[in-house]
């Protein structure tokens, strides 16, 4: 130890780290930039906890302590309140959110009210009196934060133990008793998450080229991620008239990797997983080739189904358009008490009257599926257009029928559309508490309806017969161990036995599509080894050979088990907008979305001092510095005099 | 606590010893080869001390907080004495004049003053001060003095212990070595600042009187630079060399 005083680690005695938080990050499109930025080194602000809108002029206007650090709270998070922050934010350091335990009842979206308003299928010249959600908003709660900018950091954290030390330490230093200013030290919190990339995605890929020297590792990457897809026979380029049924992958949040994506996107993925386990058996008989689609990247202007009828239309994918027979989609199925659900079509291609019978061949056979499974189909009373579906960008090309399977007539029942919120208690998966994870994986919470129906709706339109399809049955069992597995924890018995798992987690799936790299997301790994699991068969091949064979195999490993060899038909297709592809990163027409890059996200709180006090602590420090160099100024001047009694002058000593 | 902090602290610690550097050291490179020869000989003991605190840290059992606090009270006297000790190796190995071994005394109190609150320095100049757990305010502005203290310190300790060594004046190297480990052990008391700056102010001044005499000075030398009759008493004390 330095001798002479304690060494006390003062890092921890300053600073208390903030352990788990989620910050808002940066996203980049071709007109705008979205999202929270910080200063290079973290912005620091006084804490205060925001007790109502009202208080809001306290931190905006009459707070002697500027800038302030706004602690929200569940209630809080609101529109209103964050764009007056944004107003006011030469006053705001940032914003720390606190996660409520429960969802808000009355509901939560952070997304905007017309999804993917400009990407879909209706414009000026596809039906203009449809566009922009002209006839239904289908997200009637949505505020848009999602997508507006902020100029300083907001985090989000869970009400734990971390959170309540936050708290205590504003209310032992911060809070203002009876109009008195709170006294120094105060309570303060630094929260960093500095982005790379700014202004639009054209920008930051013109930064990210090597040539650029001041960011040599580029400031931002596009999002992307794969496309899972399936064939229920091997493809030739002869056949024709596939039916289609697709499903999509992700979702999103306000805050960076939060995505639980329950009903927009787990219900239908599992629903489509369970319906092609379903028909396992059964389509050797079908004379028409069934695929299973799943889309990446949907929530951000369609990413996923874009890139594939680019490639489509190309001629650089496996299947034509031509091809294409018709689709189905299984969008948003999360069944209410009245076990209804909607098939949405679209208006303007069935003016067409070919395309008109074969929606309505469509809409009979998915009605006849769905009989005596006490599960009510309907079409929508109103003239109106699909709602936001991968099945638009088909419609781009082609006029292919197709039918949108949704839990909604009009807009979106789901409350908490593209929210945090929109997870396993949303979906009413209530397990009860002493059971243990095992055991909340075994319990059967889903009846298999929309898996079953949609299941038997794909078998009628291959060409199945209406006497052979009542055993055609989705099995409820694996429907709950697979929203088990999306919705609560991906580290289970059951998906063990599928893949080698040290990826996984004991959280539910982060549905996020993240950028394209390496690997691929999480969801879009999970959907490739269920499927191939679901409608492959084991080959009786040595690991070594597994890889080695031409055909699309996966290779599927187990922690206790010796690692099998699947032989399936699941393939990848990359999901990257056309946009990045062709360089045109100011397109109208694809996704052009890019997430910035960053160094350090972290936060931490702390006490700060007066100004006062360091301004005394500097002009101490240089008072000293200038007695002192006088003084000894003085003493070595008259040292001889002052040294001089018994002792020989310096200078003889030399 | 930002940058006013930080230079504010560091002009406190290391005012006075810059000071001495300055209008003392800086013009005669064989002083400034003094100096750095003792911080050399300081960092040696410190390293030797260190070694010692370690393997016996490894050894210990980790758990029990009373054994821990034994072993740093242990550490802080080997320590001391190590440094003594390698004091007066500088004595017996470079047998210079007293001015130089002052000289060795500030070397050795810039490294230790270094040593002591570099770490804190660099902490001071981060956003935050000390507190959120409950400790003082003031650790930042009382770690700076007590560094300023013990360099000072230092250096007296180095123009006593010369002397003393020169005389055979041994109890006079054991008081040295006991006013340093009394010294030392006062910082045990943090964070009851006044408790620790008060009486190591005291003995600074105690010290600095002890060293200005054993360094020739006396009061009538002070009497008389005050009352500027300092010419004539040169002349009159002139002596042809």
């Amino acid at each position: 130890p330095a001798p002479g005083l304690l060494t006390i680690h003062e890092e921890t005695h300053i600073y208390i780290n903030l352990n788990e938080t989620f910050p808002c990050v940066r996203l980049l499109n071709a007109t705008h930039q979205i999202g929270c930025q910080s200063s290079l080194s973290g912005d620091v602000g006084v804490l205060h906890l925001l007790e109502s809108e009202e208080n809001l002029d306290w931190v905006l206007r009459t707070g002697p302590n500027p800038p302030y650090m706004v602690i929200l709270e569940s209630t809080l998070f609101t529109r209103p309140i964050l764009m007056k922050l944004k107003n006011g934010s030469s006053r705001v350091a940032g914003v720390l959110a606190v996660q409520p335990t429960s969802n808000p009842p009355e509901g939560f979206s952070p997304h905007t009210s017309c999804p993917n308003e400009n990407t879909g299928v209706y414009s000026e010249t596809y039906g203009p009196s449809y566009a922009h959600c002209n006839v239904t908003m289908w997200n009637p709660l949505g505020t848009g934060i999602s997508y507006e900018e902020f100029d300083f950091p907001i985090f989000s954290v869970k009400d734990d133990n971390d959170t309540e030390v936050i708290r205590r330490c504003y209310m032992e230093h911060n809070r203002a008793v009876n109009g008195s200013t709170p006294q120094y030290p105060l309570c303060a919190m630094q929260l960093m998450s500095h982005m790379a990339a700014v202004t639009d995605t054209a920008t930051c890929m013109r930064r990210n080229a090597p040539t650029f020297s001041l960011a040599p590792d580029g400031v931002c990457d596009p999002l992307g991620d794969a496309n899972i897809w399936a064939s229920t026979k091997p493809l030739n380029s002869s056949t024709k008239g596939h039916k289609d049924g697709v499903s999509v992958l992700d979702s999103r949040s306000f805050f960076f990797d939060v995505a639980p994506g329950a009903d927009s996107a787990a219900t239908g993925l599992v629903a489509l997983l369970a319906a092609a386990s379903a028909l396992h058996n059964a389509t050797a008989e079908l004379n028409r080739t069934i695929l299973y689609t799943f889309f990446n990247g949907e929530t951000f202007d369609y990413i996923g189904s874009s890139r594939m009828v680019y490639d489509m239309a190309k001629n650089d994918f496996t299947v034509d358009l031509d091809n294409i027979h018709s689709i189905l989609e299984v969008g948003q199925v999360a069944l209410g008490p009245d076990s209804r659900l909607w098939l949405h079509s679209d208006p303007v291609s069935k003016r067409n009257s070919s395309v008109n019978v074969e929606v309505q061949t469509l809409v009979s056979n998915l009605q006849a599926a769905a009989a005596g499974l006490n599960l009510s189909l309907g079409e929508p009373n109103v003239t109106q257009p699909l709602p936001p579906s991968s099945f638009q960008r088909f419609l781009l090309e082609r006029p292919i029928p197709g039918v949108v399977i949704e839990n909604h007539q009009t807009s979106f029942t789901n409350k908490y559309y593209q929210s945090m919120f929109d997870n396993a208690e949303y979906l009413k998966l209530n397990y009860p508490p002493n059971l243990t994870p095992e055991e909340q994986l075994e319990l059967v919470t889903d009846s298999a309806k929309v898996a079953t129906t949609v299941a038997r709706g794909l078998y009628l339109q291959a060409g199945g017969e209406l006497a052979q399809m009542s055993r055609i049955q989705a099995d409820s069992e694996l429907v709950s161990k697979m929203l088990y597995t999306f919705l609560v924890r991906v580290n289970n018995s059951w998906f063990d036995q599928l893949v080698k798992s040290d990826w996984t987690g004991n959280r539910p799936t982060n549905f996020y599509i993240g950028v394209t790299g390496q690997y691929f997301s999480e969801p879009a790994l999970m959907v490739q080894c269920i499927l191939a699991n679901l409608t492959g068969s084991i080959a009786n091949i040595t690991e070594g050979n597994c890889q080695d064979k031409k055909m699309d195999k996966d290779e599927n490993m187990n922690k206790d088990r010796d690692s099998f060899c699947v032989r399936s038909l699941v393939r990848q297709s990359k999901a990257l907008s056309p946009a990045f592809e062709l360089s045109e990163y100011t397109s109208k027409n694809y996704s052009t979305w890019a997430e910035s890059r960053w160094s350090a996200i972290k936060g931490r709180i702390f006490l700060v001092a007066s100004h006062d006090l360091e301004m005394l602590t500097l002009g101490v420090g240089v008072g000293v510095l200038l007695m002192s160099l006088l003084l000894t100024y003085i003493v070595s001047s008259k040292a001889d005099i002052l040294f001089s009694s018994g002792r020989e002058p310096t200078n003889a000593t030399y | 606590m930002t940058a006013a902090v930080f230079f504010g602290c560091t002009f406190i610690a290391f005012g006075p010893a810059i000071a001495l550097f300055l209008f003392t050291i800086a013009r005669e490179p064989l002083r400034v080869i003094f100096l750095i020869a003792g911080a050399f000989f300081w960092l040696v003991s410190l390293l030797l001390s260190s070694l010692v605190w370690f393997i016996s840290v490894q050894i210990s059992n980790k758990e029990s907080a009373a054994q821990q606090k034994g072993l740093l009270i242990f550490g802080v006297v080997l320590s001391v004495l190590l440094q003594e000790t390698f004091r007066f190796g500088y004595y017996k190995l470079l047998n210079c004049s007293d001015l130089h071994f002052t000289f060795s005394g500030l070397g050795f109190g810039f490294m230790s003053g270094a040593f002591s609150v570099v770490n804190i320095l660099a902490d001071s100049a981060g956003p935050g001060t000390v507190g959120i757990h409950g400790d003082s305010q003031h650790y930042f502005l009382s770690s700076a003095f007590m560094t300023m203290a013990i360099i000072l310190l230092h250096m007296f300790w180095g123009v006593v212990f010369f002397d003393a060594c020169e005389k055979r004046c041994w109890w006079a190297v054991g008081l040295v070595v006991v006013i340093h480990l009394v010294v030392s052990c006062l910082t045990f008391q943090n964070p009851d600042y006044t408790a620790t700056l008060v009486p190591a102010y005291v003995i600074l001044f105690g010290m600095g009187v002890w060293a200005f005499y054993t360094a020739g000075g006396s009061l009538r030398n002070i009497k008389l630079c005050l009352t500027c009759k300092d010419k004539d008493f040169l002349l009159s004390n002139h002596r042809p060399r």
